[in-house]
């Protein structure tokens, strides 16, 4: 085994690469369960994105349409996720796994005839005087736009939850709706809204693996992204700051687990290959083993049907 | 006399199957504290909901000082200077003061005024409150005090009070009673809800009496009986209970130095609960919510295990054994929250009576639920504690909330229990089911029962318990004869005033 192969420029730049996907999902649904609805559609969100942005960028030869579509397509995906739970009260829980399923079989369909093909990947930004600076340019200032896109919205999401008054409504909502329906705030339009900026998250996050990270169509190509996605916002603890921190934690695993085998090693490739799910079961336990402190950071009235009554 | 501030006429609201409202018609003058009285479903709930803009009435109109006044939302209701304080609070726990308030505001200032407003109006009318705690970790007195700051700093005409006084002590009452007066010179009217008879008295200057959605009377409080306006709710006379004085016999349960930590974290700690509870004796346990009531009944429920020699049933040491054991051995419970915990809701009557009963009235054998038996034991106590309902077969869900209180307590007491903890028996229950409530517990006792009543309600206390004790923050005061006691003292051992302090009167 050769450790020297491996370039730490080159592994934080693939990390930044690895992690963008579950980023944008993770922030999207921590802004859907900080409104205090648990969708678990996020996988099948995210490889519905994944597909349609393919095949938009494909057909139209534009790959920023391509991350258009997916994002629509993520949206309208839970927007049916939101009719189901905040209209017809269904449970979230079933409807979300119910969306996954759907995702996964309504992909694969429309992706059959585009197995193989490849389409226009996004353009590496050329920065100037940051990306020509040693070592750190080629680290963090010569990546595609979605990986600074992506940062951005962090830090609007942030910004939005901490200090905005429609931010702190939706805050407002996922603690407690009853209240919140008692000032004479509309929750389920809260909650829907929110749902649907997670869709297109998602959306957006899948189309990335298609568009840029892979760069290809293959059925089932997410493989367990949107769950990881979904464990980094209880692992944050519903908290913006630490949703960047968590995916780039398990983007930095996943492309950790490649290069050393890459770099020849043979012990337990099966092991490392499952690592960043382990990690993510582990991160879950643990977390949840200190039941106080989870109950004191997660949204009160996270999962919980609301309607109103007289 | 002084002008009319809202003006009401003929509102009606049905709802499938019940006219929450008929021809609902009065009127709230300027610097007025007007009560509005009723039983529960009687109407009053929603009658607030068409005046805050919640619910849209079928018919009939509003004036608000002479202009029509339609709000279609609570917004449009603050806008127009009416502002109501809510009787489960509309707070959010996770949230810090500040935020809280702002929620409740049309157009909020920036944070830093708005912290430094909500310190001048609470030092003004005398509630003092850090805009930067969050509300979780506030007690329940201090939470009423956002609700009524969030309220005063839109200077509301009218101020709606559903039940406010039903988490306060007796010396908070009268702070917030001092708050209400100093509004009212300023000439903001007032809406009050309670059923706190005595406090209307003492209070409000008009009353009107609402009966199943019907307006049935009004009065002026002050000249009237406190019987008699119940009598007017009620629409009948009823018997109020009476207790039989019987020497307390041997010593049935045993609390010694029962310390548990917070069970989550807006939970309190038991600290060093101590009591003796003998046979033929009802012991009163008050004291505001949140200050260990419910944590007091999981621990004698058996549903979480405090250390062992903590609790002693008729000498022998349960603190390890679960609830089962526990019934076994005669000590039954019945929790305050009726749907969820006293009673699965979408269970019928007489499988939640297999669920509490099944092994003292022998409903299982072998495994197996005899239901001709259960039945039979769920008609008895749907028959015996008048319980208003198809039959046993019906869902917990279906009943009212009185009915199920009468059907979840009945349930124990059927079961001949030599020791019943029972925490808010008549919470949201009519004045008569009430009575009747606290009747079967004082029979109970009489035939040699030891039982301890866990109550927020301190003229529940008064009337059922020989000997008292007060709930502050997981403490137990010392237990006193309830015969000994003057209201001040109660409020007292209750923890007193808190930090409350009386309004400034202006310069």
């Amino acid at each position: 085994m050769d450790l020297s192969s491996i370039s730490p420029v080159l592994l934080i730049a693939s990390l930044m690469i690895s992690a963008t996907p579950i980023l944008l999902a993770a922030i999207g649904e921590m802004v859907v369960e900080k409104s205090g609805v648990l969708n678990l559609g996020v996988e099948g969100m995210m490889i519905t994105g994944a597909v349609v942005g393919f095949v938009a960028a494909i057909n139209s030869g534009s790959p920023g349409l391509g991350f258009v579509a997916a994002a629509l397509a993520g949206a309208a995906l839970s927007l049916s996720f939101a009719l189901l739970t905040q209209v017809l009260l269904s449970n979230q829980v079933a409807t979300g796994l119910g969306l996954t399923l759907a995702g996964l079989g309504l992909s694969s369909l429309i992706g059959k005839p585009y197995e193989g093909m490849k389409a226009a990947s996004l353009p590496k930004l050329d920065i100037p005087l940051l990306g020509d600076l040693p070592v750190v340019g080629r680290m963090l200032f010569s990546h595609d736009i979605m990986v600074y896109f992506s940062l951005l919205l962090v830090l609007a999401v942030w910004a939005f939850l901490k200090y905005t008054r429609a931010g702190l409504i939706l805050r407002a909502v996922g603690e407690s709706a009853e209240s919140a329906h008692a000032l004479g705030y509309k929750v389920v339009q809260v909650r829907v809204a929110a749902i649907m900026f997670g869709g297109a998250c998602a959306g957006l996050g899948g189309a990335y693996l298609s568009l840029v990270r892979v760069p290809q169509w293959t059925e089932g190509m997410t493989a367990g992204a949107g769950w990881i996605a979904l464990a980094i916002v209880v692992f944050a603890s519903w908290r913006a700051g630490r949703v960047l921190i968590g995916a780039y934690l398990f983007g930095g695993i996943s492309v950790l687990q490649l290069n050393l085998q890459a770099a020849g090693m043979t012990w337990g490739v099966q092991y490392l290959s499952m690592s960043p799910y382990l990690v993510t079961i582990l991160v879950l336990v643990f977390i949840s083993s200190n039941r106080s402190r989870m109950s004191h950071d997660a949204p009160a009235n996270l999962g919980q049907t609301f309607h109103a009554t007289r | 006399m002084s002008d009319i501030l809202l003006r009401l006429s003929g509102l009606t609201k049905a709802y499938p199957g019940v006219i929450a409202n008929d021809d609902i018609s009065f009127d709230i003058r300027e610097g007025e504290i007007h009560a509005l009285l009723g039983e529960n479903g009687a109407g009053k709930s929603t009658l607030v909901k068409m005046i805050y803009g919640l619910v849209k009435p079928d018919r009939g109109e509003m004036t608000l000082q002479g202009k029509a006044y339609a709000p279609a939302s609570p917004g449009q209701a603050r806008e127009a200077g009416v502002a109501m304080v809510f009787q489960h609070f509309s707070l959010f726990d996770a949230l810090d003061v500040a935020e809280n308030v702002a929620l409740g505001m049309e157009h909020p200032p920036r944070r830093r005024d708005l912290a430094r407003r909500i310190r001048d109006v609470s030092e003004a009318y005398g509630l003092p409150l850090d805009p930067h705690r969050i509300v979780g970790t506030l007690s329940a007195g201090e939470r009423q005090r956002v609700e009524i700051i969030r309220c005063l700093l839109q200077k509301p005409k009218l101020l709606i009070m559903d039940e406010p006084t039903s988490v306060l002590t007796p010396q908070e009452v009268e702070i917030l009673f001092q708050t209400l007066r100093k509004l009212k010179t300023e000439g903001t009217a007032i809406l009050y809800i309670s059923h706190k008879l005595e406090e209307i008295r003492a209070l409000c200057d008009h009353a009107t009496i609402l009966r199943l959605g019907k307006m049935v009377d009004t009065c002026t409080p002050s000249e009237t009986t406190a019987r008699a306006m119940a009598e007017m709710m009620i629409g009948s006379s009823f018997a109020a209970p009476s207790a039989r004085r019987t020497t307390p016999g041997d010593v049935l349960l045993r609390v010694d130095n029962l310390t548990m930590p917070a069970p989550g974290a807006f939970g309190t700690p038991l600290r060093g609960i101590g009591f003796e509870l003998r046979a033929g004796e009802v012991l009163g346990l008050g004291g505001v919510a949140g200050n260990g009531q419910d944590e007091v009944l999981a621990a004698l429920s058996g549903e979480r295990l405090s250390d062992t020699g903590t609790i002693w049933v008729k000498g022998a040491d349960l603190s390890r054994q679960g609830p089962v054991a526990r019934r076994a051995a005669g000590l039954l419970t019945a929790p305050e929250e009726r749907l969820g915990h006293a009673a699965a809701p979408d269970m019928s009557l007489t499988e939640n009576a297999v669920l509490t009963a099944g092994r003292r009235q022998r409903l299982i054998a072998k495994g197996f639920i005899k239901w001709s038996r259960a039945e039979r034991f769920a008609r008895d106590v749907i028959d015996r504690f008048d319980v208003r309902t198809p039959g046993p077969d019906v869902a917990a869900r279906a009943l009212s909330g009185g009915n199920l209180q009468k059907f979840v307590i009945g349930r124990e007491v059927a079961q001949a229990p030599d020791i019943l903890v029972v925490n808010q028996p008549t919470w949201g229950v009519d004045a008569a089911a009430a009575a009747a409530i606290r009747q079967a517990l004082l029979d109970l006792a009489a035939q040699g029962a030891a039982i301890l009543v866990i109550s927020q309600d301190l003229d529940e206390l008064m009337e059922v318990a020989q000997r008292f004790g007060a709930l502050n923050e997981g403490r137990l005061s010392a237990v006193k004869p309830v015969d000994d006691l003057s209201l001040e003292e109660i409020g007292l051992m209750m923890g007193g005033a808190h930090d409350m302090e009386v309004a400034h009167a202006d310069p």
